[in-house]
């Protein structure tokens, strides 16, 4: 028989490890273009205004910098959890908590004045996301429940939430019945760091959380357990790791981080809370973390990739009439490509001769195991 | 209470069920095969999607069930080859699928937002549904009667047919499945368009028969409350119908309350409740049956034959 088969690696290629991300944002610009084609659209002219010509527009760039903010945030959070096999997909819920209890110490906050009010808000957030995240990390450690379904249904909850809140209580008395609060004053505003332009407080607050991120889980013990687990729970429990912990300080940190992103969106960009807060990116966030291979350094750029697409499809929904919902199919192709490709990561293409048969022993499963439901 | 309203209720818990119920069973096999697709909510957008379109320009609503079944099916093929075929993460791939359904149905559907189209109506004769008995048991959409009758044979299926235990077996020990020389990746690719035709099928229904209409995020999660579900009720087709139904009451409670202008709660804590039941039942079914392993032996992962 001639043809082609797959052999496992001894060892994950480093080279594939770093191409697959890039063959993936190759493979969605070339079949986007195809798809948005036979859907009737200009395809070409969608991949051009989407990923190319914000490129070219320095105007833009700040825009990429602010809408990849969150975007890390949330996916180094659940990247954290992803490598420990803690499928936390409420990044969504956890992001709008965050800004929801951050603007509930704004709204007590409003007619005071002092540089501690906006640290206190952040606290509120991050404790927000946390809060939130404990419900599907209590739910999974003492109950055993499923943490992608509890932690997702709480998306839907949330948003909810943010509704009665925004049309009832937390209105805004002078708003001309409009659902959305007040306007936080100056001292609950992120201040801009570079004069003149959009990019707040919350660019620098990522980059440096990534970072530590990084340290973190390569450099400390902590990381090591979390790798460990996610990769080989049994070992991780003959090395004293407990599993437990582990699912908790994955929700926890994931959650702290949604809700931190989702107060420096609500304090910087909305500068109030509004029912059109969550725009999903805890959903994108996801695909940010598998883009950048569940490390925060590469978090940092797929951020910016899928930054591009928001900015991208803003812009061509004004210039060609590209419909919204093009961003969304755009960043699934990405990632199904991504999870396609990464089959080359872990297997080699191996040619078949026709004489000698390449003998493989058998393989145990890869480490892409699923926790029980 | 009178008749006619105790039967009105009674129909709409069964309308609210019964895309629940269709999905569920659909999910249900696909697991069985040991593969966790939770993609459902997006291959449901994308049935709900193709059938209006259908049923809009050709008149037929069957027609368009049909061309929901398909699309959906052919959707769930670009999971079955990621995670068959190529190993990829099923958990994440499956994710994936639900964002590419919810985009992909916006995208589809940006020309069809306002219109309506004629529903997919009851089959049996209106004569049949004049009193309240009658209506109860004969005044119900096609889809109603397929999802009881889809119930009774997954049941079957699984259990007493080869092909099922086939199905069971790969689900549960793939390497042995394979070993006697069972077509692993061939029944998990079978299974999982299974699952994508029916999850198309139970999207279908929220576009032609509970609101004739399309508009963007038609399915509102429900997708996801319907693998929920699978894992309520242990694997077992029979307690996916009692689920089914049970969701369908609260689902219908919170119709009821809204209709009777009924101010206790506010809509938005009765909008979340669906939401907030399923974590309850998780949690309660989490506790009832602590220590018992119910799930599929090989759900959700990778498998590769030996060379």
């Amino acid at each position: 028989m001639m043809g082609f088969a797959l052999e496992p690696r001894r060892q994950e290629s480093r080279l594939a490890n770093i191409a697959a991300p890039v063959i993936a944002v190759a493979a969605t610009l070339i079949v986007g273009a195809i798809l948005f084609t036979l859907l009737g659209h200009d395809g070409l002219a969608a991949v051009w205004h989407i990923f190319i010509a914000p490129l070219f527009n320095p105007y833009r760039w700040q825009d990429l910098l602010v809408k990849a903010a969150p975007l890390a945030m949330i996916a180094t959070g659940l990247a954290i959890g992803f490598k420990a096999n803690v499928w936390n997909i409420g990044g969504e819920g956890q992001y709008i908590l965050g800004g929801l209890a951050g603007t509930g110490v704004a709204l007590a906050t409003l007619d005071m004045s002092g540089a501690w009010i906006l640290p206190a808000m952040i606290l509120g957030g991050i404790f927000g996301g946390m809060a939130y995240a404990a419900i599907p990390a209590f739910l999974k450690v003492k109950l055993g429940v499923n943490e992608i379904l509890s932690s997702l249904m709480l998306n839907y909850v949330a948003i909810q939430l943010l509704y009665y809140l925004m049309r009832g209580p937390w209105k805004d008395p002078m708003g001309f019945n409009f659902p959305q609060t007040a306007m936080f004053s100056g001292d609950q505003t992120l201040p801009y760091v570079v004069p003149g332009t959009l990019i707040h407080l919350g660019v620098p607050i990522a980059a440096a959380l990534a970072l530590t991120a990084w340290g973190v889980m390569t450099r400390t013990v902590a990381g090591f357990q979390f790798r460990t687990v996610g990769a080989a729970p049994k070992a991780a429990r003959f090395g004293g790791f407990s599993a437990s912990s582990t699912v908790w300080l994955a929700l926890l940190i994931g959650g702290g981080m949604a809700g931190l992103a989702g107060i420096l969106e609500a304090a910087g960009p909305f500068g109030q809370m509004v029912p059109q807060f969550p725009t999903g990116y805890g959903y994108t966030a996801i695909i940010v973390a598998f883009l950048g291979r569940l490390n925060p350094l590469g978090i940092l750029v797929a951020s910016l990739v899928l930054a591009l697409t928001y900015v991208g499809g803003e812009s061509a929904q004004t210039v060609i009439g590209l419909p919204s919902a093009a961003t969304g199919v755009f960043q699934a192709l990405m990632l199904f490509f991504l999870l396609g490709v990464d089959i080359l990561v872990r297997y080699r293409l191996v040619r078949l001769e026709p004489a000698k048969k390449t003998e493989t022993a058998e393989v145990s499963a890869p480490k892409t195991g699923v926790a029980r439901a | 209470m009178n008749i006619d309203l105790l039967v009105a209720i009674l129909m709409t818990i069964a309308g609210a069920a019964t895309p629940l119920l269709i999905a569920a069973l659909g999910e249900l096999v696909v697991e069985k095969s040991g593969v966790l697709n939770l993609g459902v909510e997006g291959m449901m957008l994308i049935g709900a999607v193709t059938g209006f379109a259908i049923a809009v320009s050709t008149g037929i609503p069957a027609l368009g069930a049909l061309g929901a079944m398909i699309a959906a099916a052919l959707a769930s093929a670009i999971f079955a080859f990621l995670t068959l075929s190529l190993m990829a993460n099923q958990v994440a791939t499956g994710l994936a699928l639900t964002i590419f359904g919810t985009g992909v149905s916006a995208l589809i559907g940006a020309p069809f937002v306002g219109i309506t189209t004629s529903t997919l109506g009851p089959i049996f004769p209106a004569a049949l549904a004049n009193d309240p008995i009658g209506r109860l048991i004969f005044g119900h959409s096609p889809l109603v009667y397929i999802g009881l009758i889809l119930t009774f044979a997954v049941w079957w299926f699984l259990k007493h047919s080869r092909a099922g235990l086939i199905l069971r077996a790969v689900g549960e020990s793939d390497s042995a499945a394979h070993a006697i020389g069972y077509p692993v990746l061939k029944v998990r690719y079978l299974a999982v368009l299974f699952g994508g035709a029916m999850a198309g099928l139970a999207g279908s229904y929220y576009s032609l028969v509970l609101t004739p209409m399309w508009a963007e995020r038609l399915t509102a999660g429900r997708g996801w409350i319907a693998i929920a579900l699978v894992v309520f009720a242990s694997w077992r087709p029979g307690r996916v119908l009692l689920g089914a139904y049970l969701f369908g009451l609260v689902i219908t409670m919170e119709l009821q309350a809204k209709a009777a202008g009924f101010n206790m709660f506010a809509p938005e804590f009765l909008a979340a409740l669906p939401y907030l039941a399923t974590i309850a039942v998780l949690a309660v079914i989490s506790v009832a049956k602590r220590g018992g392993v119910a799930a599929p032996a090989c759900l959700g992962k990778p498998f590769r034959a030996a060379a």
